[in-house]
């Protein structure tokens, strides 16, 4: 099925595409570049931060850099299986595709558990949006830290169920309550995520709406799509990681 | 089914075999071991280090943009068009950061 319905009147209506590849891609690509220049801002305001106070927190000891290391081997291992799951969509291997996309969706996960578990201990330790017990004259630093590392865990989520609604179609709607669910009552009512775990219902409705609305089945161009958007959430954490994380390691 | 009609030999018409993607995904794996080496050893001062690992990270981007979001297999028009306002919008970016090294020399607490 077209994008855009085309009349036959208008003139070049079937010359090839410009840029030799199909609509949603060259759309997804557009989408890419914009969010790129969020992500970028975001990723220039912290290293103006970081350069302009020499007392910039150091708070993450071994435990943390082990921890972001294994985030960013998930992160690079999922973009691996997307892009295997790319080759077998193309190939028309629908059972290896969607055991593909489901690997990169453990893997992305994964990513999200660890980084809420590191959430969950920074601000055990007092770290809040405007203060932080490691350095008090550098309040941004909470700030300009969950902004930052708050918007691509999102990304990473948004990801995940993207990938689901792809691979499972209306099975994926279950699965992502339960999950729902689950993460409410098992997280603690004083924990952040109790109430952030409110996101996957927001995103259940979305993909709800899709499935139902206009149902289909998902192609290798699809696929590719969603593998473009998986890729660049990847892209996006090699910056985070050295710019946030090692950049702040505690050396004892 | 394609959308917009594709030239033949171009954009999405390859066969590709897993090989590369696996020793692209070594190699991302293997930069980032000693990024987190380099930082541990605090081998540089913290503004080139900042430097070194921000050129170690757009190494790894260019690895995943051109391999694994294949724009290498995409038509020259489409990576030029691309990758020109990418980096032209990130690098006006850069104009803050002469503002960073003065506050940082003017010794603002």
């Amino acid at each position: 099925m077209a994008d855009v319905a085309v009349q036959h009147s208008v003139a070049g209506a079937y010359e090839p595409s410009l840029f030799g590849t199909y609509s949603k891609k060259i759309g997804m690509w557009l989408f890419l570049l914009s969010d790129s220049l969020t992500f970028g801002a975001l990723l220039f305001a912290y290293s103006y931060g970081r350069i302009s106070t020499p007392n910039w927190p150091t708070p993450f000891g071994k435990s943390s850099i082990i921890n972001a290391t294994v985030m960013t081997v998930c992160l690079l291992s999922s973009s691996l299986t997307m892009v295997l799951g790319v080759l077998a969509s193309k190939k028309g291997d629908h059972k290896a595709t969607v055991k593909w996309l489901l690997a990169t969706m453990f893997f992305g996960a994964l990513f999200v558990v660890l980084h809420a578990k590191e959430w969950s201990g920074l601000i055990h330790e007092g770290l809040r949006p405007f203060s932080n017990p490691w350095a008090k004259n550098v309040p941004q630093f909470g700030g300009t830290f969950f902004t930052l590392t708050g918007m691509h865990m999102l990304h990473v989520t948004i990801g995940v169920c993207y990938l689901g609604v792809v691979a499972l179609r209306k099975k994926w709607i279950p699965i992502l309550l339960g999950i729902w669910l689950l993460g409410w009552l098992l997280t603690p009512a004083t924990n952040v995520f109790h109430i952030g775990i409110h996101v996957l219902l927001l995103v259940a409705a979305i993909s709800a709406l899709i499935l139902f609305l206009k149902p289909k089945v998902y192609d290798a161009h699809d696929v590719e799509i969603a593998g473009l958007y998986w890729h660049f959430v990847d892209l996006v954490w090699m910056f985070i990681f050295p710019l946030v994380y090692l950049m702040s390691t505690k050396v004892v | 089914m394609h959308d917009v009609a594709l030239k033949p030999g171009v954009a999405a018409v390859h066969e590709e075999s897993r090989t590369p993607y696996y020793f692209v995904w070594v190699a991302l794996l293997i930069l980032t071991g000693i990024e987190v080496v380099l930082t541990y050893n605090q081998v540089f001062a913290p503004v080139r280090m900042l430097e070194v690992l921000m050129g170690l990270s757009v190494i790894k981007s260019a690895m995943i943009i051109f391999y694994f979001m294949h724009l290498k297999f995409e038509i020259a028009r489409m990576k030029w068009v691309l990758m020109v306002a990418l980096v032209v919008c990130l690098t006006l970016m850069f104009v803050f950061f002469a503002d960073a090294f003065r506050i940082l020399s003017l010794g603002v607490k």
